[in-house]
């Protein structure tokens, strides 16, 4: 079976800005000081915008997409719900991205990640890095195994806790499309509290980064499965277009 | 009515402060993957004239970041991308025109090895001054920011560059020039805020 794929050359549609966050968030803090605060020079993309480096699967380990043991020791395996992470990248014109190189990394069960500046006292994981990465197949689609992040107390608010959260970095076909974003899981009742999220600016932003419980997906007895498609930037269609699809 | 199907860009989410490990891992301490992607961009002799670009990225009161990740991609010396999707030719094999930094651990600053890039074309033909793309992520930047490294040392090429000559105040140009502190060494500091604000672009 044969997918629609993205185009690989041409302008990409204007980011729309009034979907995607502002910089100058003042509750979630951190904004403040690291906001520009003069206008964004808007000019049509260029070659420069609208190429990128190749990632080949060639690089990619193993268990590259596979949290739960890539940092474990020998017959071992990570604390938590055991999960699976799926879907597609797909562009603005809702065809699949071939090829992307998706990296995520995340807290432990716990809600602690493996870094010398994490403060919270939740106990490490030895056998839980806290990162992994992928690239998309021919039609987008990308998945990964991990245990279930756990929420997190940050230093913001007095009394601030992250979702469940899982951190995506996207790298298309161009530059432009360059994306992090991060994903939240259905039903989490710190969603509607977080300052970050709350930098999104409507419900549907929400829902678009929220991932679904997918039973269709869940290995029974072993993991549950989240969908979660991620979009990027797509390109202009030009009137009376004599490339042929996918060049 | 009818609906226009087209479906929208995933909303972006800061990087927050633990970026380095998602992607440059090795340099918080836990190596899988053998390894940082864009560490270097050399993967043999290069064509071209051979430079070091530093900065700092600094925040509305001066302080410098330790916690950003910086990417910059450009074309090789004659002006073509190592990229799937040029057409105009091959470009140096040597060369991967990628760079991702973390910073230094301690001082923040960052420094790409890297060639000197030809020039590009504008969409209507123009030629473009020389510039290296650049893109800013950290924890309190909810959004990535594009800017561009143009060099100081190409004054005829930067006065006729179609984008330099859409920045309405043209005294903030010198933010998108990166200066030569020896030869072959030039300095692009980013400043996200403040009376030297960095010019970002949407593009």
């Amino acid at each position: 079976m044969s997918h629609p794929k993205t185009p690989t050359a041409g302008g990409f549609i204007p980011r729309d800005r009034d979907w995607q966050p502002d910089a100058l968030t003042p509750r979630y803090k951190t904004s403040v000081r690291r906001s520009p605060q003069s206008a964004l020079l808007s000019f049509p993309s260029t070659l420069s915008e609208e190429t990128s480096p190749i990632f080949g699967h060639a690089m990619l380990g193993a268990l590259d997409n596979d949290l739960i043991l890539n940092y474990a020791q020998p017959g071992e395996s990570a604390i938590g719900p055991r999960i699976i992470v799926h879907g597609r990248v797909l562009d603005e014109n809702g065809r699949g991205v071939p090829g992307a190189l998706v990296e995520f990394w995340q807290a432990n069960a716990g809600g602690r990640y493996r870094h010398k500046k994490e403060s919270y006292l939740a106990a490490l994981d030895p056998n839980f890095g806290g990162c992994g990465r992928t690239i998309t197949a021919e039609d987008g689609s990308y998945e990964f195994r991990t245990i279930y992040p756990g929420p997190y107390p940050w230093p913001n608010g007095m009394n601030d806790w992250r979702p469940a959260h899982i951190h995506f970095s996207l790298f298309g076909h161009g530059f432009a499309q360059r994306l992090i974003t991060q994903m939240y899981f259905e039903g989490d009742p710190h969603i509607p509290l977080c300052p970050i999220l709350s930098t999104v600016k409507s419900q549907a932003a929400v829902d678009a980064l929220t991932a679904l419980l997918d039973m269709n997906r869940t290995v029974p007895m072993d993991s549950r499965a989240f969908k979660f498609d991620m979009v990027l930037r797509g390109r202009r269609q030009t009137y009376f277009e004599n490339r042929k699809e996918g060049l | 009515m009818q609906k226009l199907d087209y479906l929208r860009e995933s909303p972006s989410q800061t990087a927050g402060p633990y970026v380095h490990i998602g992607c440059t891992p090795n340099f918080t301490g836990i190596d899988i993957y053998g390894g940082d992607l864009g560490t270097s961009m050399k993967t043999g002799p290069v064509q071209g004239e051979e430079i070091t670009v530093k900065g700092t990225v600094f925040d509305g009161t001066g302080t410098p970041l330790r916690d950003a990740m910086i990417e910059i991609w450009q074309p090789d010396a004659a002006g073509l991308f190592p990229s799937a999707n040029e057409t105009r030719g091959t470009a140096d094999p040597n060369f991967t025109g990628w760079g991702r930094s973390p910073g230094d651990m301690v001082t923040g600053e960052f420094t790409f090895e890297t060639v000197k890039p030809g020039a590009v074309p504008f969409p209507d033909g123009r030629m473009q001054a020389p510039h290296i793309t650049a893109w800013v992520v950290a924890r309190g930047i909810n959004i990535g920011l594009h800017t561009r490294i143009y060099f100081e040392d190409e004054d005829a090429a930067n006065a006729a560059d179609p984008v330099l000559a859409r920045v309405e105040h043209q005294n903030r140009l010198p933010t998108l020039l990166a200066r030569k502190e020896a030869d072959g060494v030039y300095r692009f500091d980013i400043h996200l805020q403040g009376p030297n604000e960095t010019i970002f672009f949407d593009v």
